[in-house]
């Protein structure tokens, strides 16, 4: 097949036509040029086919040969991702710079993983045994954190006709061959290929159960977000998306994290790279980037390898997921690859839909957004793929199609708020646009795990915030000083809500990450401060301005930083001063 | 390539169409020579193997379908360099315009550049001083930051650039090996020589290259101007380990000139009859900005933009908002209450500012009182807001405060003269002068301690 060439016929920036080549296939990986540039077939008319290449495109001549694959875009799956860096179409950047310097140069194809490190493989399987597809045969210690499992790929199953002894090897040996029904024997080594728009085979979806703790307390209280789950955070510039992309990144409680800068800032992926080396996992101790792999396509990259970054970082996580692991994906940002969507349609001269966006945008964020999930893998495992992705609207409009669309596929929506941000309110989620569909869901789990107190707690902590809102309106035409006590109390209570338990600081030792059980005690101080003074303006006719000089507010305002994660025994003296309360 | 093509079979705008051309490549430049002996120069944007779209930069007027001869040149546009470019004035496409001659180079370089691979680059720290307590202080200039000025038209933002390229100081060396690059798109003349004469007034003018297409100029040099720029100041801060703040000015015009060339090309717009490739192209400059491994050079960039009707939300700056590290915003009625520098503190922000100041780089109390500052002055607006409704009279003795604490503010923080500048120290101090005007029990942001020893 590979002999068969086809010749570029005609160049328009990141799309190049081809003529008389009707062996390509619709989304078949090809090569371009002299230069072997990667390309994608994605429209085949009549006698052209038109090619999408994810490299830059200036110099090259009509009439050199276009190579033929005969496979659609793949990655390459196997140990030595973890703890990497990656371009939109999984090519190491690390090994990018060592082959052309500090600027990226074109035609370089340097293969994903290290094929020449021996790895210490421990064999799990044994010869004759039947295998399923995705069967684990074999187990690797790939980084401190993960043990990467070999596992057969989801499209063979058989009998294992050889296997090697436990040992070491590379990514070429093969270390397994597995005879399939139809009697083909397979070889299995170390890595294994996969289409990236191909969603990676599961045994069947289980509910949504299970929180993705954060330690971020807007959201694991008011917002969460479940294992398996989908969140949106749309943004205009300057809220802090980024910002809360990498305090999930941090402190979520998954087992591996992926983080695709897609279209985004060269320096933020430096920053991900330099913090996250230094930071530690609160769950293992281990440095952070053994349990991280990011893909940077910055937004000067070309702007096709762009739109593929997505489908190569859920791809690389479903691989993960296969082996019972619970990733987390953070885009940042989708709106940049709808933007690379528009653009390769507009070169396509497609009709366009709403703002000049393709009218298949939605179905493809669809698509993008329902490989997340909680599944029962093929080999019978239980692992979860949870997608957060970023949203950047134009002009901070969430009425934008990007937002909109991204809205109807996800259950969790953090929507950030200009006014919060430029008042240093962060994380800027503003509790009264943003909301959560899994908090029914994850309700049994919040009970057996943290306490039935707990989501009682957060429905009137929520109810709290909605009634400051509704007093907002009148404080903003008369002033606050008119309303009643009771109301003025309110205010009161929901003031020591936002700055002592929405607003958390990312640079603070004790407030960066908060475990849950001290999140729930935060809560319950708060509301027992609030029970405890409403008595307090109703039994005994004691002026809120009386209350506050005490000082009781500002203590509570302050236990985010006065009281360490680990000494909870410290609210006792918190509540026992709420008691102590008298005028 | 010697080949040469006789006439052209289409003409529109600043595009020409050639047919029958051989071994052509995508990207590079063509020279076209008139019947009268003037050269043109142009770029292939389209090729297929029936003809080839060239854009020509310096426009078409003059041209028909028979007096011109075009030559291939094989290459994409590339640019002379070398240390002699200090001092020098170019056109919008990289020519010298001063009269001295061509430069000597000992490199061409491709204008478009190529992406830093983000495993190379070094995540920019060091504190750059401007002089200018609202940018010092409150959004902090950082070496290797791309840090734009979101302003209109009639609001000082030439003045502001100015002041900051003679004023910027880097903390470690003091004005060492430090450059300055101006690229200057569709302005008009006067904005041109008035950077040219304060350049020189300053001193400035032998530690920079310019780069000039005025609003005159052909529209599609407009859209190299940055380019050469940017590429300019790659290139002394990666061969020559220089210091460079790259400024760049209209980006709007930039834009307006992509959007006139993209409709010639009748491609399909998006917001605004802007071209759907708008973030990437922009993306494409701004990147350019930052340090790497290996260099003790970087490229530090402050575009200036006029957002058309005072509008943040206009495509220009809301793109321009997702790829730059942060942004001054300039505000009309600031700049109306006569107040220099009229930088609209709240929505400014410097997304590189927490990791470059502190202790280790500005002053330790930078972090929490620029905190303060913000959390406070978010508070004036609200005061402000409820002092309207039912007049200042009525308010309490803390929102007088805070009035009190807002006009002073604009007036003693963010205002200061044309050419006054500020050390770091001196700003924190004003800016503690000011949080005194506010009761020690309202300045939440700031820890106890740093209180005690300051308040």
């Amino acid at each position: 097949m590979t002999d068969r060439k086809a010749f570029i016929y005609g160049i328009n920036g990141p799309v190049v036509t081809v003529k008389n080549a009707p062996w390509l296939m619709m989304k078949e990986m090809v090569f371009v040029g002299d230069e072997r540039l990667i390309g994608e077939v994605i429209a085949i008319h009549g006698d052209s086919t038109i090619i999408q290449v994810y490299e830059e495109t200036s110099g090259v001549k009509i009439g050199e040969p276009v190579e033929t694959t005969g496979a659609p875009m793949s990655v390459t799956l196997g140990p030595g991702l973890i703890g990497n860096i990656f371009d939109g179409i999984e090519r190491p950047l690390r090994t990018i710079k060592d082959m052309s310097g500090a600027f990226i140069s074109r035609g370089l194809r340097p293969d994903a993983v290290d094929m020449d490190k021996k790895w210490e493989v421990k064999i799990t399987a044994q010869k004759g045994e039947e295998v399923t597809a995705c069967a684990v045969i074999g187990e690797i210690q790939e980084t401190s954190i993960i043990v990467n499992k070999v596992m057969l790929p989801p499209d063979v199953s058989g009998t294992i006709e050889e296997i090697v002894p436990s040992g070491s090897y590379t990514c070429k040996d093969v270390i397994c061959k597995v005879k399939t029904a139809d009697g083909e024997i397979k070889e299995i080594k170390l890595v294994q290929e996969w289409p990236i728009r191909t969603p990676r085979p599961n045994l069947k979806r289980e509910p949504i159960s299970v929180p993705l703790v954060t330690g971020q307390r807007v959201i694991d209280i008011l917002f969460p977000l479940a294992k398996g789950g989908t969140a949106a955070i749309p943004g205009g510039f300057g809220t802090g998306k980024t910002m809360t992309q990498h305090q999930l990144a941090k402190w979520s409680d998954a087992d591996i994290i992926i983080y695709i800068g897609c279209g985004e800032r060269g320096n933020e992926m430096t920053q991900v790279l330099e913090d996250f080396s230094g930071l530690t996992d609160p769950k293992s101790g281990q440095p952070l980037m053994n349990r991280t792999l990011l893909i940077a396509n910055t937004s000067n990259m070309p702007v096709a390898a762009r739109e593929a970054s997505i489908y190569t970082g859920i791809t690389l996580a479903e691989y993960y997921r296969d082996m019972g692991y619970h990733v987390a994906i953070m885009a940042d940002s989708t709106s940049r690859w709808a933007e690379a969507l528009r653009e390769i349609s507009g070169r396509l001269e497609e009709m366009p839909a709403e703002e000049g966006f393709p009218a298949y945008l939605p179905s493809r964020l669809s698509e993008f957004y329902e490989r997340a999930g909680y599944v029962k893998t093929l080999n019978g495992n239980e692992g979860s793929v949870t997608l957060i992705g970023a949203v950047s609207p134009q002009g901070g409009d969430f009425s934008e199609p990007v937002t909109q669309n991204t809205k109807r596929f996800t259950r969790c929506f953090w929507g950030l708020d200009k006014s919060l941000a430029y008042a240093r309110h962060y994380p800027a989620i503003n509790w009264l646009t943003s909301y959560s569909e899994y908090t029914d869901d994850l309700a049994p789990w919040y009970n057996e795990n943290v306490s039935e107190e707990f989501l009682p707690a957060r429905n009137e902590i929520v109810r709290i915030l909605r009634e400051e809102s509704s007093l907002m309106d009148i404080v903003k035409l008369i002033g606050a000083d008119v309303l009643p006590e009771d109301q003025k109390l309110v205010l009161e209570i929901a003031r020591v809500i936002r700055i002592g338990i929405l607003q958390q600081n990312a640079y603070h030792m004790n407030d960066t990450y908060v475990p849950l059980s001290k999140q729930f005690m935060m809560i319950k101080v708060v509301l027992y401060l609030y029970e405890k003074c409403r008595k307090l303006v109703a039994e005994e006719a004691i002026p809120v301005s009386l209350i506050r000089e005490s000082g009781i507010f500002e203590t509570v305002i302050k236990i985010k930083y006065d009281i360490e994660n680990d000494k909870l025994e410290k609210f006792d003296d918190i509540f026992e001063k709420i008691d102590e309360l008298e005028f | 390539m010697s080949i040469q093509y006789m006439g052209l079979q289409d003409l529109s705008g600043s595009l020409v169409v050639l047919e029958g051309i051989k071994g052509a490549s995508f990207d590079e430049i063509a020279e076209i020579t008139l019947d009268s002996g003037e050269k043109r120069t142009g770029r292939i944007i389209e090729l297929n193997e029936e003809f080839a779209v060239v854009q020509v930069f310096e426009g078409t007027q003059g041209i028909s379908l028979e007096n011109t001869v075009t030559k291939l040149t094989g290459k994409p546009l590339m640019m002379p360099l070398s240390k002699e470019i200090l001092g020098r004035t170019f056109d919008g496409i990289g020519r010298p315009m001063d009269g001295l001659g061509p430069v000597y180079y000992d490199k061409m370089m491709d204008i478009n550049g190529k992406p830093m691979n983000p495993v190379a680059r070094e995540y920019p720290r060091s504190f750059i001083q401007t002089g200018i307590s609202a940018i010092d202080g409150l959004a902090t200039l950082i070496k290797g930051q791309k840090l734009p000025i979101f302003s209109g038209n009639g609001m000082p933002h030439d003045n502001l650039a100015v002041q900051i390229a003679t004023q910027a100081r880097i903390a470690d060396e003091e004005g060492q090996n430090f450059a300055i690059v101006f690229g200057a798109m569709g302005v008009s003349h006067d904005v041109a020589n008035y950077f040219t004469s304060m350049f020189e007034q300053t001193g400035a003018l032998n530690r920079s290259v310019m780069f000039i297409n005025t609003s005159s100029d052909p529209v599609v040099e407009r859209t190299l101007t940055p380019r050469c720029a940017l590429t300019a100041a790659e290139y002394l801060a990666f061969e020559h380990n220089m210091h460079v703040l790259v400024i760049l000015t209209d980006i709007t015009s930039y834009c307006e000139a992509l959007r006139e060339i993209s409709s010639s090309k009748q491609e399909i717009p998006s917001r605004k009859g802007y071209p759907g490739y708008l973030y990437s192209d922009l993306a494409s400059l701004y990147e350019r900005a930052g340090m790497i491994e290996n260099s003790s050079g970087s490229v530090t960039q402050i575009p200036i933009l006029t957002m058309p009707n005072d509008d943040i939300t206009h495509p220009i700056p809301d793109l321009t908002g997702y790829i730059t590290e942060g942004q001054i915003v300039l505000d009309r009625a600031l700049s109306q209450k006569n107040i220099y520098p009229p930088v609209s503190v709240l929505p400014s922000l410097s997304r590189l500012m927490k990791d470059g100041i502190g202790e280790e780089y500005t002053t330790e109390d930078h972090p929490e009182v620029s905190n303060q500052l913000f959390s406070a002055y978010a508070k004036v607006q609200e005061t402000r807001a409820l002092a309207s409704v039912i007049g200042e009279d009525e308010l309490s003795e803390t929102d007088k405060l805070y009035m009190k604490f807002g006009q002073e503010f604009e007036n003693k923080f963010v205002g200061q003269g044309r050419s006054e500048n500020r050390s770091i120290v001196q700003t924190m101090d004003i800016a503690w002068d000011l949080l005194r005007i506010l009761p020690k029990s309202e300045l939440d942001r700031i820890s106890p301690e740093m209180l005690e020893k300051k308040y």
